[in-house]
């Protein structure tokens, strides 16, 4: 391992081509925290941006008008309005008007970080495209198949759960994938509300190290890197479900 | 061409039912944001200083004159965007291979990374003013945040040309070569006028992505809205119950130009889909 | 038909193959000026592939095509002339639909052909005017029958003046209702000695106007001769077998 890093001091010394993240152990373990915080922000806000999708898609489905037109808004508010100011507005916003609690040496902070902010402003701005997908899922679900499930003797619930939803999750993947590939994109966004994800690290990294050209090819390659194992992972979970017969 | 799983072209966007949101729907959301509003305003004048409302309206000219700078920029990167895209587009059908495969190639990297990281790439790497024979030419930051936003507008625009290209049947360009159309003029003359009609709904819903980004802009140190929107901010002393106020005055903002975007585009893809 | 006639076209051990599926394995045969051949056979046998080989729209393996002493099967070949001689109508007509049908049957000779836009329209008109459609000049491809669409896709071909019609089984996919309007323009074309060389399923309509009858199976010609002899006297039980499937 030490020979590696001492390779991109040599590539440094020899093309001037300065990789600073890999032989210096500060800066090496300044990206690699970077890293884990965006993998961490990706699967926070996946895993939370899922539930806000099925959620959202049943309360769609509600019986009351009002209950309905509040999911309509949310998705409209969320789906037109820049995701940026978004979080602007949650983490100055709402973070400002929200009461401070003291902690264990009695200072008082902000109930909410950074990090925790910046989960949920992303996970609601994903979520809202969610409702949109699983709910487009749901509704090329065949009436007749749920018919056909009920007239078996399945109660609506049941028919739910075990006829529509199996059917409905196969046909969003395509687009749900592709919320998410963007979803991981759009994480870089916390970098404005300064959560030490990559790009922020790696801001700070070519500030001290002078290194931009580097940094930018190394962090554009990291997201490549990042939204092929997103996809791989997705190919593998459609791989996985695919139905044999049915173009799904 | 192989193509890797990893960059295949994102699914046919999902044709997006708009929720039918009404006049009825505005003005609720509207009072919602007013009770934000409003709540921040009773703790304001209680404490005997200007209502937030007042304060809003006084900075409004302002604020709108951020806003329009954000259109301008939007404009702008979609125009330099399209027509470089359209090229790249065409270049992936190219049938000569190394075009093709450098097309592909430019199409997935500035598609695949982040919006804000092309921004840092276009800031930090352009050069602040070019000489070209002589005469100089200032690259001022707002230019080069322009191009920052006409990357992935490039890439996208991209992958769009190079779906409706595909998706005209093979039929249209068999009919044409027997009429002895050569292969630009089948091209220009009857595949890409047809590839329009089904560019056209995906392709303002790019704009509308571009217009929500440049709010980017601020990130790097370029004046826009939002610039504005944290100067209005420090101008009126700073109380921190003025920030929500604030920031929902610019998702308003972009809210009201850009839902109705979407619903044309939700309209225009359903006119289409009932020709075709 | 005039059997001294030089042959307009002329076929001789053409192949074909799509990856490892050889599709045509040595087909020959002439078609004389002015003559109506039909090809016929059970669907797979290589029947429309000939037509895209004769109008260089797929590249042969070997073997050699003349269009009126033009070599297809060389790759100096001039495209464009060869299509100004050789027409082709298609089983899915493959009109352009962003175009009126008076557009459609003008675009070719005003672009390609580079011919004076007055003259193209008026012959334009007179050519749908001949396949009875009166009156659609400024009507859509989408708001015509299927019948329409594939008249409109004849006039298109013919605006360019060519030597030699290809159909390709041009009737398969319409309606019945409709199938016989295109059949009375495909005949009128026929008796007025356009060169047409036809696939297709329509065994009665092959019998009335074809001058030769071609029986095509697993890519090569099994046999042929004139229509009077041909349905009566076929002798391989490969064509037997076929025929009395069909007829």
């Amino acid at each position: 391992m030490e020979a590696f890093y001492e390779w991109f001091r040599w590539l440094y010394e020899a093309t001037g081509i300065n990789l600073t993240i890999f032989y210096d152990a500060f800066d090496r373990n300044r990206m690699i925290s970077g890293f884990w915080m965006t993998v961490r922000l990706c699967l926070l806000c996946i895993f939370f941006s899922i539930v806000i999708g099925v959620v959202g898609a049943w309360l769609q489905g509600s019986q009351l008008k009002w209950t309905r037109r509040a999911v309509h808004g949310f998705i409209a508010l969320f789906r037109d309005t820049p995701p940026l100011v978004q979080i602007y507005f949650f983490y100055f916003g709402l973070g400002a008007l929200l009461p401070r609690v003291d902690n264990a040496f009695g200072i008082p902070e902000p109930i909410l970080t950074n990090v925790q902010w910046a989960v949920i402003s992303l996970s609601l701005f994903a979520g809202a495209f969610n409702v949109e997908i699983f709910r487009s899922g749901i509704e090329a679900v065949p009436k007749a198949t749920v018919e056909a499930a009920e007239a078996l003797g399945y109660s609506r619930l049941r028919a739910y759960i075990h006829v529509v939803l199996p059917l409905a999750v196969r046909i969003c993947l395509p687009a749900l994938n592709n919320n998410i590939v963007n979803l991981v994109k759009t994480t870089t966004l916390a970098y404005a509300i300064a959560v030490p994800e990559m790009l922020y690290v790696t801001k700070q990294i070519w500030s001290d190290a002078t290194n931009v050209p580097e940094m930018m090819v190394f962090l554009l390659l990291a997201y490549v890197f990042l939204v092929g194992c997103v996809v791989w992972v997705m190919a593998r979970i459609e791989r996985w479900l695919k139905v044999p017969g049915i173009g799904l | 061409m192989k193509i890797l799983p990893v960059l295949l072209p994102p699914a046919s966007p999902q044709p997006w039912r708009a929720p039918r949101l009404r006049l009825r729907h505005g003005v609720l959301i509207a009072l919602g944001l007013l009770c934000v509003v409003g709540a921040a305003d009773a703790q304001g004048t209680a404490a005997g200083r200007p209502s937030v409302i007042a304060t809003l309206w006084r900075w409004t000219p302002l604020l709108l004159e951020g806003f329009v700078f954000n259109i301008a920029i939007s404009l702008l990167a979609m125009a330099m965007g399209t027509v470089a895209g359209v090229l790249l587009g065409l270049g992936q059908v190219s049938q000569a291979r190394p075009v093709r495969g450098a097309a592909w190639f430019l199409t997935q990297f500035f598609r695949n990374a982040p919006w804000l990281v092309l921004l840092f790439f276009a800031m930090f790497l352009l050069p602040f003013e070019f000489t070209i024979g002589g005469v100089t030419i200032p690259f001022p930051g707002w230019i080069k945040a322009t191009i920052g936003f006409a990357l992935p507008v490039m890439a996208n625009t991209s992958e769009i040309v190079r779906g409706a290209i595909q998706s005209i049947p093979h039929g249209q360009w068999e009919a044409a070569e027997s009429l002895a159309f050569g292969r630009r003029q089948t091209m220009w003359m009857i595949i890409l006028p047809q590839c329009v009609k089904r560019m056209l709904p995906p392709w303002m819903n790019l704009y509308s992505l571009v217009t929500m980004a440049t709010v980017l802009a601020s990130v790097v140190g370029v004046t826009e809205m939002l610039t504005l929107v944290s100067e209005v901010h420090a101008a009126e002393g700073g109380r921190p119950e003025l920030l929500a106020p604030l920031y929902g005055y610019a998702l308003v903002c972009f809210f009201l130009y850009c839902y109705p975007i979407g619903r044309l585009t939700v309209l225009l893809e359903r006119r289409f889909q009932v020709r075709i | 038909m005039p059997e001294s006639a030089v042959p307009l076209l002329r076929l001789r051990d053409v192949h074909k193959r799509f990856g490892a599926v050889e599709v045509l394995k040595g087909v020959s045969f002439d078609v004389a000026m002015g003559e109506v051949v039909c090809i016929i056979g059970p669907s797979g046998s290589g029947k429309s592939t000939i037509l895209r080989c004769i109008n260089a729209l797929v590249p042969i393996e070997s073997g050699s095509i003349l269009v009126d002493g033009q070599e297809v099967n060389d790759p100096a070949l001039d495209k464009l002339a060869l299509r100004r001689k050789v027409g082709m109508v298609f089983q899915q007509y493959n009109l352009f639909p962003h175009k009126t049908a008076l557009q459609n049957v003008m675009m070719a000779p005003i672009h390609v052909l580079k011919q004076d836009r007055k003259a193209v329209e008026e012959r334009a008109w007179a050519l749908l005017k001949k396949v009875r459609l009166e009156g659609k000049e400024a009507s859509y491809p989408g708001e015509l029958s299927g019948g329409q669409q594939q008249r409109v896709a004849i006039a298109r071909s013919l605006a360019m003046n060519p030597e030699l019609m290809l159909f390709d089984e041009v009737t398969a996919a319409l309606d019945p209702e409709t199938v016989k309007e295109v059949l009375v323009t495909i005949r009128e074309l026929a008796e007025e000695g356009m060169t047409c060389i036809l696939v297709t399923h329509e065994m009665g309509f092959a019998r009335e106007i074809g001058d030769h009858i071609y029986f095509t199976d697993r890519g090569v010609i099994v046999e042929h001769g004139p229509p009077k002899t041909f349905f009566v006297e076929a002798k391989d039980p490969r064509t037997r077998q076929f025929l009395d499937q069909i007829l």
